[in-house]
Formats: structure tokens, C-alpha cells, sequence
């Protein structure tokens, strides 16, 4: 669909326009990525609200989880999660092994360096969209080879 | 997935509510960066304009257009094609002057400020969709043409209708002498 490449971009542009900023007024890695993962999770919210005004109550943790992975990834990045693992007692890891904003940058260890300023954004999205769901999380993202990352989600207990 | 026809058209708003969301985003994030309206109407023309040069190739090879043989042919290509395309609207075209090279489009329905009810206070003069004239501009200094696109009217400001205003600025013929080679 041809609103995918817009976003693409328009999510380039951010990355790079945030660290520009950054290089011109002192700012470190981790603020730009604070950043992006603070719009992410905007985002996320919003995103959502309006994925789930007509879906079922859901039943548990686990159950919103799976939600992620297989509905909220496959409308917002045309595919569902390849993997989902966890321990059952608050962590959760999402495999994809072809996450789209990383495949049109390499097929390897390329510019792995760069790799975790695309992923803030994506980071703030899983956090956010869970946030509106009850869920207060913890997430990260580490990539060993691209375009294959992984999300990392720690559940907080309140 | 098994699902109705229903579910798949609200997948498909979804994903264009992701590139307004994302948008909006990034908009409240400059307007906290950056105090003076102008700087961030610049700053969204240049990453508009940094995405233009990039939509253009993926434009190009999606839709099969033809040359262009005059100004209004592309600006029709950009109303009818382009934004039917990414953005799913379709501008009205007008001419606004007589040796043809000033156009204006003109949007009923403008899907990027969909969540957007007014400027907030103290950010009046923001031009919201300023990425939407870099993006033009870009797109269309990769195929040679230079422009001056700008708002000439929005909505969110109070205008009746959202008008963006392309001027181009150099001459077509120098471009029939490239098409002969």
C-alpha cells in the first residue's frame, strides 16, 4: 500500500532530523532516542484507541500480548510477529524476523550501530499502545542481525 | 485473515491513521523544540523536502505517467495522481494567472489534520501541513522542475478551504531539448 512508504520515510526523517538537532545543540544518544520513544508512544495510544473500540474485553496479559503481536503488527507493519516468548512473569520477547523500517537498510551486520535509532520509535509504539490497554511496561529492542530484531517488554507490576 | 470485508477497510484506515498520528507527533514534538512558528514551518518544509526527493522514485514506479508536456499537466498529475494516491483525496486544480506557470490546489479534505480541531494558543501562525509543501518541492526538483510551494490558504487558520500554492520557476523548453537525446 502506498501510505507504507510515506510512513517509512516520513520515520526517516524524523531519525535523522532529531540527531541533526541533537548535533547542533549538545544533545546525547539517549536523549534523541528519548525522543523518538516518547513520540512512539503518542502515538501508540492513539493508534490503539482506535484498533480495539470494537474488539472483545480482553482476558489476560497473555491474551493482550498475542493481540500485539498477530492484529496491532499485521495492520501496522503488514506482517504478525514470528515468535513470541516469555517466562510468565512479566517479560515478553517479540521476534520479528523481518521488521520493515530495517529492511530497506541492510541484510546483515551493516550498520547494525544505527540500528536502535530506528527501533526507539517502534519501542514507544508497543509501550504506549499497551499503556492504554493497563498494561505499564518496560520496552527495548536489540537487533544481532538485520532486518531481524528483537522487542524486549518488562511488565510492571504496580 | 478471516475476517469481513468491514474489518479490512478499518485495517486500511488504520494504517492511514498511523501516518497522521506519527505526523501530529512530531509536530507537538517541534513546537515544544522550537519556540518561534517559523522555525518549525521551516524545519517541516525541509523534512518534507528531504521525503520528496525520496516519494518521487517510488511515485514514479508506481504509477505509470507519462511526459509532461506543460505545467498544468503536472500539477493535474500531482492532484489527481499523487495525493489519490498517498493520501487518498483529490485537490481541485486552478490556474492563477494567465502565463501559466502559478497553480493552486485546492483541498476539501485535507486527512492530515483529521485530529486536528484547532492550532493550539500562541501558535497561530503554524503552517500544520508545511511537510505537504516540501514534499512537492522535492519531489518535483528530481525531475528538474523548481517551484515555490506555500499555503496560500488553511483551514485550521480560519480560511474557508486549504489552498496550497505552486509557482514554478523555470522554463519547461530547456526540458524539450533533454527529451530529444
Amino acid at each position: 500500500m502506498a501510505d507504507e512508504a510515506l510512513f517509512l520515510l516520513l520515520h526517516n526523517e524524523m531519525v535523522s532530523g532529531v540527531y541533526q538537532a541533537a548535533e547542533q545543540g549538545e544533545g546525547e544518544n539517549g536523549r534523541c532516542i528519548t525522543k523518538l520513544e516518547n513520540m512512539g508512544f503518542r502515538v501508540g495510544q492513539g493508534l490503539i484507541e482506535r484498533f480495539t473500540k470494537d474488539t472483545a474485553r480482553f482476558k489476560d496479559e497473555l491474551d493482550i500480548m498475542k493481540f500485539v503481536c498477530k492484529d496491532f503488527w499485521t495492520t501496522v507493519f503488514k506482517k504478525q510477529i514470528d515468535n513470541l516468548r516469555t517466562n510468565h512473569q512479566g517479560i515478553y520477547v517479540l521476534q520479528d524476523n523481518k521488521f520493515r523500517l530495517l529492511t530497506q537498510m541492510s541484510a546483515g551486520k551493516q550498520y547494525l550501530e544505527h540500528a536502535s535509532k530506528y527501533l526507539a520509535f517502534t519501542c514507544g509504539l508497543i509501550r504506549g499502545g499497551l499503556s492504554n490497554l493497563g498494561i505499564k511496561s518496560i520496552v527495548t529492542a536489540e537487533v544481532s542481525s538485520m532486518p531481524a530484531c528483537k522487542f524486549q517488554v518488562m511488565i510492571q507490576k504496580l | 485473515m478471516s475476517r469481513s470485508a468491514p474489518r479490512r477497510t478499518e485495517n486500511h484506515k488504520i494504517n492511514k491513521d498511523l501516518f497522521v498520528l506519527t505526523y501530529g507527533a512530531l509536530v507537538a514534538q517541534l513546537c515544544k523544540d522550537y519556540e518561534k512558528d517559523e522555525d518549525v514551518n521551516k524545519y517541516l518544509d525541509k523534512m518534507g523536502y528531504g521525503i520528496g526527493t525520496r516519494l518521487i522514485e517510488d511515485f514514479l514506479a508506481r504509477s505509470c505517467v507519462r511526459r509532461c508536456h506543460s505545467y498544468s499537466e503536472i500539477t493535474d498529475i500531482i492532484a489527481q495522481v499523487a495525493f489519490k494516491m498517498y493520501l487518498g483525496i483529490t485537490p481541485s486544480v486552478a490556474c492563477r494567472n494567465s502565463s501559466r506557470n502559478e497553480f493552486s490546489l485546492i483541498l476539501d479534505k485535507n486527512p492530515l489534520v483529521e485530529f486536528v480541531e484547532e492550532l493550539p494558543a500562541g501558535r497561530s501562525s503554524l503552517c500544520y501541513c508545511n511537510l505537504l509543501c516540501g514534499i512537492i518541492r522535492g519531489a518535483l526538483e528530481m525531475v528538474h522542475l523548481t517551484a515555490d510551494v506555500t499555503f496560500l490558504q488553511d483551514r485550521l487558520k480560519g480560511d474557508s478551504v486549504t489552498e496550497i500554492g505552486i509557482t514554478f520557476l523555470k522554463k519547461l523548453e530547456e526540458k524539450r531539448y533533454r527529451r530529444k537525446k
